[in-house]
């Protein structure tokens, strides 16, 4: 089985692959063999494997990374950021008229108020889903996303069927996730750039009003802020 | 994503779907997306250059590739871009790699493997 490094969550599908798992050995140029094989002679490494090694050796000898700065960059995308800081920026417009209206006219701006910055120098643009127009986000080209707000991006955001059929057909989409959108319900696809990514706001859920911010940011999912899902209703909350 | 959402995710067939967020299947995957971002921050590239690079890798794949492989392309358009760049050229990766191959086939397992220089 392929051991997991700290900081960086093994997929449960992952195949139990012949490659030798390894972690770094800090600030060196050593890696240690985490992994078991049933010969008693030298290690192998997949062939992936020895190639992001090679790289990773050279751009630190050349200065162009640190590797407890990698490691670091890991843990922050995987444990911290997350689609969190997007559901915190949802539930401040959905509570907060001024800021709603802040993010809906410069949302880089905006969501660079609550501290969620970018490392792309992305510029960040809103879409509200409303009665009329339902909005939802993809990247035809390869997967940019919102990164800051929303952590890394799901497995079937980046898959060729999602990048290819939403454009095709964004109502069949949204019925294989689930989600039915009226008829006079517009539904249009942000499609995202390297300089622009987009993020949605949900509907905001009724039965919720007077609710704490804190306890909104709970119904808000990564899918919903995507526009591939709704924000979880009250009552779906507390099943 | 909630259980409901999860669920009637599962439902579709062509779309992989993953549990819980985002995952990298092995280690190696998020080294390399990790060396990218520092890479970009270090200004070797700009982010566009990146996402025609990928692009590029990913069109070429066509729209039957499984998403398994999309880390595949990620590198595979990383060390191109590297190459393209005079950053890391691919006679010198090639070279580095002959010999982390080595010094691994000659590490007992268990035991630390160190690139000899």
């Amino acid at each position: 089985m392929v051991r997991e490094r700290p900081g960086v969550r093994i997929s449960p599908a992952a195949p139990a692959t012949k490659l030798l798992a390894t972690r770094r050995v800090w600030g060196q140029n050593k890696w240690m063999t985490d992994h078991h094989h049933n010969h008693d002679e030298g290690s192998e490494l997949s062939d992936t494997a020895l190639r992001v090694r090679a790289l990773e050796t050279l751009l630190v000898d050349k200065g162009y990374v640190d590797p407890a700065a990698l490691d670091e960059l890991i843990d922050t995308y995987e444990n911290k950021v997350g689609p969190r800081n997007g559901a915190a920026v949802i539930a401040n417009a959905w509570t907060d008229e001024e800021y709603r209206q802040r993010l809906l006219t410069n949302a880089t701006a905006a969501i660079a108020e609550l501290d969620f910055v970018g490392r792309q120098g992305e510029h960040m643009v809103a879409v509200e889903n409303t009665e009329k127009t339902h909005n939802m986000i993809v990247c035809t080209l390869c997967s940019c996303y919102p990164w800051p707000v929303l952590g890394l991006p799901p497995i079937w955001y980046k898959s060729p069927p999602y990048r290819s059929r939403v454009v095709i057909d964004p109502r069949g989409v949204l019925a294989d996730f689930g989600v039915t959108v009226p008829e006079n319900t517009e539904v249009r696809v942000w499609d995202s750039t390297a300089e622009v990514r987009y993020l949605v706001i949900p509907q905001r859920p009724a039965g919720t009003e007077g609710w704490s911010k804190a306890k909104l940011a709970e119904l808000v999912t990564r899918n919903s802020m995507i526009g591939t899902g709704t924000a979880i209703s009250p009552d779906e909350l507390e099943t | 994503m909630s259980k409901t959402e999860n669920n009637l995710a599962r439902k579709l067939p062509e779309i992989p779907i993953d549990d819980d967020g985002p995952v990298f299947a092995e280690p190696w995957q998020a080294q390399a997306f990790a060396m990218t971002l520092k890479l970009h921050e270090k200004g070797a590239f700009t982010w566009p250059e990146w996402a025609d690079a990928l692009g590029g890798e990913l069109k070429a794949a066509g729209e039957h590739d499984s998403v398994d492989n999309y880390y595949l392309h990620w590198l595979r358009a990383l060390e191109k871009l590297l190459d393209q760049k005079n950053i890391v050229q691919n006679d010198e990766r090639e070279d580095c790699k002959a010999a982390w191959d080595k010094a691994a086939r000659a590490t007992p397992h268990g035991n630390t493997i160190v690139l000899g220089t």
